[in-house]
């Protein structure tokens, strides 16, 4: 401490000098450079040799610097050995530190003599200074000579239970150590390994994870019962440690979880539709779901996503790939701008981003559509960048945005970089073939090329060209003529021979152009290329085939030239044409078929992604890098058919306040009961997914939970405050009710976290961490005080570092950790604890509610303040989907239920009556073809049987993507089909959103300007109760009443369904029955519309 | 990837010998190891410079030999350009992962599965280990002169120093003492242990001329006298104990602008790159907070580590205990999707006489927008292509440069007109854990980034036309600049780029 704080001193005063520095580089450098003439003087080793021996610490020192110089220029030293191991216990710390960089260097070189270190080693492993421990045990387990194996065992068994975490991480590094020099230790390193998983530090967890990828990665179920920690460790990981844990985790997850990418449509559909209408649908809905993610699998993903925003590149690319191979096909688009901001970075990077982006860009074009223009190439990119981007776009391209990349293909094809040239017109090729719009257009132009100057521009085209007119050979000859009048021109090999080909695969098209070619191939046949000549060869039996009349002669004469070609090829080819065309009694059946054979039709090529195979690697490996399986790629195996038992990620005893500690771990906490350690998770997991989720769910579990203990006060209060973390507990339709329950408990909070504050001498900026402002400081006093007190002996109890009371488990947490260490709090984020619970959750308290709602959570990024909540009350309107005259007896009838919908989040609910009004009975009624493809509809099951006069009800799920567009389907009978579309109303592609009046403002004032619509209305007399108001909203919206003491303001809020953004509706009532109707959202369009919508309402009723 | 028919003999040793499983080195006696699974990570590093030698190895592992590197050069043979070497390179019993910076490749050696990234961001992050991020001239002498960065730079911010200056050959091989030790910290067995500057720095210190002249004269050292005794620092990237007699706060908020321009002067493409780097010299253990005025700006943001993510997120507020010295705050990224205005436009147009090898280059040059300050330190270099004798040019403000060995031409147009970009501003930053009051400071500067002219070049004229002699037109209005080309002038991009800095204002807070 105090010669740092002398450092820093010296700093401070020499920080002139310093700064002049800056600007004299070049005399550092020139005094370094005098360094290196003493340096480079040196003579032969035998002086260092003396000096090493000398007692003078200062000519040791520069002896050593110098025999590091000899060792970074790769030279041999090891003939000093001797002289240097016996500095090895010398105090000097540079000296000692040069020393084991050489013995390291040399140790296994010379066995014996490296053994009269290790003593020095042995005793530093007990020193006093973490940093002379760790120094000693890395460079024990460096030298790498197997006699000291059990010695090194012994060290790394100790130093895993050192209390310096700094240690224990180099005790893990050194565990790869001793198992690379001796592979029968694995089973004791296993079980350090073990014992080092459970370690709660941050620092020591990415090694370990790291060792147990090197020694045991087939030991799976070691994870198990760490798995929840390290997810919540992951965050605090130091960013090395990150990459590894996460891609680790990626291969667990992919043994342990069930697919979250499996089509829902499979399981028993009909049983829902039972349930909808049911008065407990909600209930009904939530079990009866065919796919609940795994709530680990959810805290996986929920943990990594922050890491995006990681300054180091190998974080994010393993987060991204993470995403990729775990998350649900919806989510993974979350990553897209993180990646793409990595374009930015170092040239290597963008390289290996890039590949990455380009596989993906196969499978999912959407996700990189939108940052298209990040991809356009600049002329300043490497070659290989530059490939990797015209890949990519080509990847992307479609019908919409091929004009504007063929646009900037046309820029790329004069590049001076010719490879890069050439592959852009590869890719123009294959956007041809891909996109048929554009193939005459690609074609013309590629025609165009063939008068480039450039030798290799004009050869590629013409082999483009070729395989185009391969895929569609019907009306090109004109491009067939204009390629043989260039043929003269074109000097490049493979151009020659792929027009050549042409000319004979397409030669009764183009019946007199072709022989002629081929009298001009006779003259010049010697002199060609080989690969020129043996199309030759080919267009000649081709020809002769079609047209021996004209060019038997010059067939011959070819043949014969070909008989006597120096390459071999050319002869076989020939000798091989001339049997199998030329009739004799020699050549007997296949001559017949030589025409068969010759101008059979040949399949196209395909023209595709070099790319396309490469998701076959995981995303982010070497393996992927290279294409190819590099030594020791583990492959990411399959998801399992049923995911295996979750439960052994449940962990027995939870000592949650370790982790949070300082890892010094000189005061072990008492362990914690069982039933203790219950409060405390629910509490944790209340916490954690109370904050993004739905607030009508979060309620719910906590409410089961409360039941369940009852007789716990304590905990009890403690699930309260839960529900006030998440601020929102109230429904919409008990808001009056709860609302100043919820902000008893804010205030309840706000004494809470008051004396933490102080504690740690930080005021917040904010005069309220939750951003609220003063709404709950006037409730009422008798709560205040007890949980004033309350609070006051939970700090109490918990400053004091004894062992906290059983009853104490409020708020454990959270104080215990500033008490702890103060520098240790600091570091923390206190926003985190919300939303990272410190422990695992033990699974057995998990209620169905409480995995949905862990299921439900990052789906929408939500922020915390506001939660979607179910539809309180709304009038159904039933909208006709078939009349029964045009369907035959079936009639269809939907409306929208206003519920979440079951499949997926981003979809809306629509309810569909089926009736059959008909005489017999309906079979197999079912969804047929949908249009546009985009929209993504989730269809109902079959329904097998209608009978006469008999009615179902069968739900829907639409993915309308915020947009009235109509969703067109065909509803289908076994006989019949039907064309019918659902259109639906702006309002339905809302769904309510709680959330408090200052919420409210302080979202909407981010919602001005553009995205503000706003009108004023007259209203209709009727109209003017707020009750009325209200109705006439909700009927046309699904939006959630915001509730407020101003009686002449109404607001209302909700979010659209697909992307979550906010709307939210305000009426100002002004006099004489007006009204200003204001509607902030980032969809423009929808609030145009929605203000129509709302307007007509409230006008007429 | 070397097929059989293309490796160099050298290599095709190295391969015979890596199939006998031991070191070739002729010195090395064969190595006990039992080949147990192949060691992860980083096995060892070569240094190697523009004109391929190795000046500096270490191993972390066992000694990998030197003619692994064939590999390496075999593909700097085919590769045109220094930048072309493809960063992954495939050996047939390792695998080379190479960063080039400052004309150095730092090659590193694995031999098993590894994300290249780890390995490509750990060598980075070695370099700027090294030298000050931002400070070396060499990174932008590729498209700009190194005029605006240091004249600016130093003034509002007093670095702090770094290891070395620069991170060049000589600076590396003057101090290879200290680069080993460094080395020896930031990586055990080949997994980054420490790679926080200011961790490093409290183990190894920097060197200075002072230092040097003392230690050569007194044979003193570079460790630290003692080793940091208690705890490592809980925060990981601040070092403990910092004290300061001037408690000052420096943010420099520097964006970039990248922009793609078709020849008719019209953006095709625009991004902002913007950074917050930061020299913080606070006593203690200060907790900042740092607010915006248009958070909504930041599209797409990553962070220091030391910046609470969850804070952010709720608040668009920066908190965070900032590490000690230099750092990078926070680096943003507004992307194409928004509108980003571009402070100059830049119009060019080439023309050949009919018949004669020479032809015309003018290229135009002018603020956009006419609100707000001026721009500054405009640059303009132009690739040529190597087939242009000499360029006569004329321009009507500022100088211009032609090398003819690299082609390379510049034009310093210097100042151009005011205008008004929109761009981030901080609002007020706080602290919190200690008592005195900072003294702080906010630079704001727009830089042009990688900016681009499309320039399309008709190819059928090229082809007719051979140009040579030179002749002088007269200049064009408007900052215009004509320049004269010979021999089939054909570039299809010219690259612009310009500079921005001014607008320095610094807040006592009281």
């Amino acid at each position: 401490m105090s010669t740092t704080a002398l450092y820093n001193d010296q700093q401070g005063g020499a920080e002139a000098a310093v700064e002049a520095g800056q600007e004299t580089t070049a005399t550092s450098s020139s005094s370094g450079a005098a360094f290196g003439l003493f340096s480079t003087d040196f003579k032969k080793n035998e002086d260092l040799k003396e000096m090493l021996e000398s007692n003078k610490e200062s000519l040791k020192l520069e002896a050593m610097k110098r025999i590091v110089q000899l060792i970074s220029k790769g030279k041999n030293a090891s003939d000093l050995f001797p002289a240097v191991v016996k500095n090895v216990a010398s105090k000097n710390i540079e000296l000692k530190k040069l020393v084991y960089v050489y013995l390291v260097r040399y140790a296994e070189e010379q066995q014996d003599l490296a053994l009269l270190s290790i003593s020095t080693f042995q005793r530093a492993l007990k020193d006093p200074n973490q940093f002379i421990r760790a120094s000693a045990l890395r460079v024990l387990s460096s030298i790498r000579v197997p006699i000291i194996v059990p010695i090194m065992m012994l060290a790394i068994k100790e130093a895993a239970s050192d209390l310096s975490p700094y240690v224990r991480k180099t005790s893990a590094h050194a565990i790869q150590k001793l198992y690379s020099l001796d592979a029968d230790q694995k089973e004791q390193l296993i079980e350090v390994i073990e014992k080092l998983l459970k370690d709660k530090s941050t620092l020591v967890a990415g090694s370990v994870v790291m060792a147990f990828e090197e020694v045991c990665p087939d030991r799976i179920d070691l994870i198990h019962i760490n798995y929840r920690k390290l997810c919540n460790l992951l965050v605090d990981v130091e960013e090395w440690g990150q990459v590894v844990i996460i891609n680790m985790l990626t291969r667990y997850a992919r043994t342990q979880f069930a697919s979250p990418w499996k089509e829902d449509g499979i399981l028993d559909e009909n049983e829902k539709a039972f349930y909808d209408s049911d008065s407990e649908e909600k209930q009904g809905q939530r079990e009866a779901k065919p796919y609940i993610m795994d709530p680990d699998h959810r805290l996986l993903l929920r943990n990594t996503k922050p890491l995006l925003q990681s300054r180091n590149t190998a974080v994010v690319m393993a987060v991204a790939q993470l995403y990729w191979h775990l998350a649900p096909k919806h989510e993974v688009s979350i990553v897209t701008k993180s990646l793409v901001r990595l374009l930015r970075s170092h040239r290597e990077v963008q390289y290996v981003v890039l590949q990455n982006i380009a596989t993906m860009s196969i499978q999912r074009k959407g996700m990189f559509e939108p940052h298209m223009k990040s991809f356009y190439v600049r002329s300043t990119d490497a070659t290989h960048i530059k490939t990797l981007k015209l890949e990519i776009l080509t990847n992307l391209a479609n019908e919409a945005n091929i004009s504007t990349i063929l646009r900037e293909f046309q820029t790329y094809v004069k590049s001076q970089d010719k490879a890069f040239a050439a592959a852009t017109i590869q890719a123009i090729g294959r956007c041809a073939t891909n996109i048929s719009e554009v193939t005459d257009t690609c074609l013309n132009g590629l025609v165009l090329l063939l008068s480039n100057r450039d030798e290799t521009v004009v050869a590629e085209s013409v082999v483009v060209i070729k395989k185009l007119l391969q895929t569609q050979p019907t009306q090109h000859c004109d491009i067939i003529k204009h390629m043989a009048k260039l043929f003269d021109n074109i000097t490049v090999p493979m151009a020659r021979a792929s027009i050549l080909w042409l000319m004979g695969e397409y030669c009764e098209r183009v019946p007199k152009i072709a022989p002629d070619v081929l009298r001009k191939m006779a003259k010049t046949f010697t002199s060609e290329e080989d690969i020129v000549k043996l199309q030759t060869v080919n267009l000649a039996a081709k020809l002769y085939l079609t047209n021996s009349k004209q060019t038997k002669l010059l067939t011959q004469y070819i043949l014969n030239l070909g008989k006597y070609d120096q390459n071999y090829d050319i002869r076989d080819r020939t000798r091989f044409i001339r049997q199998l065309i030329v009739p004799s009694e020699k050549s007997g059946a296949l001559n017949k078929y030589a025409r068969r054979i010759l101008l059979a039709s040949k399949p196209a090529p395909v023209l595709e992604s070099a790319f396309k195979d490469r998701d076959r690697f995981q995303l982010g490996t070497l393996s992927h890098s290279l294409n190819i399986k590099t030594t020791g790629y583990q492959e990411l195996s399959d998801w399992p058919a049923v995911a295996p038992d979750p439960s052994v990620r449940n962990v027995e005893v939870i000592e949650p306040v370790q982790e949070w500690a300082p890892s010094l771990g000189k005061a072990k906490k008492p362990k914690s009961d069982k039933f203790y350690s219950d409060d405390e998770e629910k509490e944790e997991e209340g916490s954690g997914s109370g904050s993004e989720d739905s607030s009508s769910r979060s309620s719910s579990s906590s409410s089961s939970e409360e039941s369940g203990s009852e007789s716990e006060e304590e905990s009890s209060r403690d699930l309260e405050k839960t529900s006030s973390d998440s601020e929102k507990s109230s429904s919409g339709s008990e808001a009056s009710s709860s609302e100043s329950e919820s902000q008893q408990k804010k205030k309840k909070r706000a004494k809470k976290v008051t004396p933490r504050k102080s504690k740690q001498a930080a005021a917040d900026s904010d005069s309220d961490e939750n951003g609220n402002g003063p709404v709950g400081k006037t409730s009422s006093s008798s709560a205040e005080s007890s949980s004033d007190s309350e609070s006051d002996s939970e700090e109490d109890s918990s400053s004091d570092d004894s062992p906290a009371p059983q009853k104490k488990t409020v708020a454990k947490t959270k104080p215990k950790v500033e008490v702890k260490s103060k520098k240790e709090v600091s570091l923390l984020d206190l926003d985190d604890f919300s939303a990272a619970p410190p422990s695992a959750p033990k699974s057995s308290v998990f209620s169905s509610s409480l995995l949905s709602d862990l299921e439900g959570l990052s789906l929408s990024n939500v922020s915390s303040a506001m939660q979607v909540t179910t539809s309180s009350f709304g009038p159904v309107k039933t909208y006709e989907l078939l009349h029964h005259m045009t369907g035959k007896g079936l009639s269809a009838k939907y409306h929208f239920p206003r519920q979440p919908c079951l499949y997926q989040p981003s979809m809306v609910a629509v309810q569909v009556i089926l009736t059959n009004s008909s005489d017999h009975s309906l079979e197999e009624i079912h969804i047929g073809d949908q249009s546009p493809a985009s929209l993504n509809v989730h269809c109902f099951n079959t329904v097998e049987r209608l009978e006469p006069g008999a009615s179902v009800s069968v739900s829907l799920g639409i993915d309308f993507s915020d947009s009235t567009q109509a969703a067109n389907f065909q509803l289908c009978t076994k006989e019949d089909q039907f064309s019918v579309s659902i259109q639906p109303a702006v309002g339905e592609l809302l769904m309510p959103s709680t959330m408090k009046e200052p919420d409210f403002c302080s979202e909407q004032k981010k919602l001005m300007g553009m995205n503000e619509t706003s009108a004023t209305i007259a209203m209709a007399t009727a109209n003017t109760s707020k009750q009325n108001i209200s109705k006439q909203v909700l009927s046309v919206a699904n939006v959630g009443v915001v509730s407020s003491d101003q009686n002449n303001l109404q607001r209302f809020a909700g979010r659209t369904i697909s992307s979550g953004a906010l709307v939210l509706v305000t009426l100002e009532l002004r006099e004489s029955s007006t009204a200003l109707l204001t509607i902030n959202t980032e969809k423009t369009v929808m609030a145009s519309m929605l203000l129509r919508d709302l307007k007509q309402a409230l006008c007429q009723a | 990837m070397p097929c059989s028919n293309f490796v160099s003999p050298a290599a095709r040793k190295e391969r015979f010998l890596d199939r006998r499983s031991q070191p070739p080195s002729s010195f090395l006696p064969p190595s006990p190891r039992p080949s147990a699974s192949p060691a992860k990570m980083i096995h060892s590093l070569f240094l190697i410079n523009a004109s391929g030698d190795i000046f500096l190895e270490k191993h972390w592992k066992s000694v990998v030999s030197r003619s692994v590197c064939d590999y390496f050069f075999e593909a700097q043979e085919r590769a045109t350009e220094p930048e072309n070497v493809p960063p992954v390179i495939p050996t047939p019993h390792h695998y080379l992962i190479s960063v080039l910076r400052h004309r150095i490749y730092f090659v590193a050696v694995i031999q098993s599965e590894v994300p290249p990234l780890f390995v490509i961001e750990f060598l980075h992050r070695v370099v700027d280990t090294f030298q000050v991020r931002g400070h070396s001239p060499l990174l932008f002498s590729l498209f700009m002169s190194a005029s605006f960065m240091p004249t600016h730079l130093p003034a509002s911010s007093p670095r702090l120093q770094d290891y070395f200056g620069v991170c060049t050959e000589a600076a590396i091989k003057d101090n290879v003492v200290v680069v080993y030790e460094l080395l020896e910290e930031m990586l055990d067995n080949g997994f980054p242990l420490a790679t926080e500057s200011n961790i490093l720095k409290e183990l190894i210190k920097p060197p200075t001329i002072l230092r040097t002249m003392v230690n050569t004269i007194t044979g003193s050292t570079n460790v630290g006298e003692q080793l940091p005794t208690g705890q490592l620092s809980v925060v990981p990237w601040r070092r403990t104990g910092v004290k300061y007699t001037n408690n000052e706060a420096y943010f420099d908020v520097v964006e970039e602008i990248d922009a793609i321009i078709d020849k008719s002067g019209s953006t095709i493409t625009a991004e902002i790159q913007g950074v917050i780097d930061a020299c913080v010299k606070l006593t203690g253990m200060p907790d900042l907070t740092l607010s915006f005025m248009n958070p909504r700006l930041l599209d797409d943001v990553s962070f220091h580590p030391c910046v609470r993510f969850k804070r952010w997120e709720a608040e668009r507020i920066l908190s965070f205990i900032p590490p000690d010295g230099n750092f990078r705050l926070l680096s943003y990224h507004v992307s194409s999707q928004n509108l980003v205005a571009i402070p100059v436009y830049v119009k060019h147009n080439i023309t050949f006489r009919e018949g004669s090898s020479q032809g015309r280059f003018d290229l135009t040059l002018g603020p956009k927008q006419t609100m707000g300050k001026a721009v500054e330190s405009v640059l303009v270099s132009s690739q040529l292509p190597r087939g242009v004798l000499n360029a006569n040019l004329n321009p009507s403000q500022g100088t211009y440069t032609f090398d003819p060995v690299t082609k390379l031409l510049s034009w310093d147009v210097g100042k151009i007109n005011p205008q008004k970009l929109p761009r981030l501003k901080v609002n007020r930053l706080d602290m919190y854990g200690e008592k005195y009051k900072p003294f702080k400071g906010i630079k704001y500067m727009t830089k042009a980034g990688k900016f681009q002219s499309l320039d399309v070049v008709e190819p059928e004229i090229l082809l007719t036309q051979k140009l040579r002699c030179l002749n002088p037109y007269a200049p064009s209005p408007d900052h215009s600049q004509s320049l004269h080309v010979c021999r089939g002038f054909r570039s299809e991009r010219s690259t612009f780029v310009s500079s921005r800095c001014n607008d320095v204002w610094f807040e006592t807070h009281s």
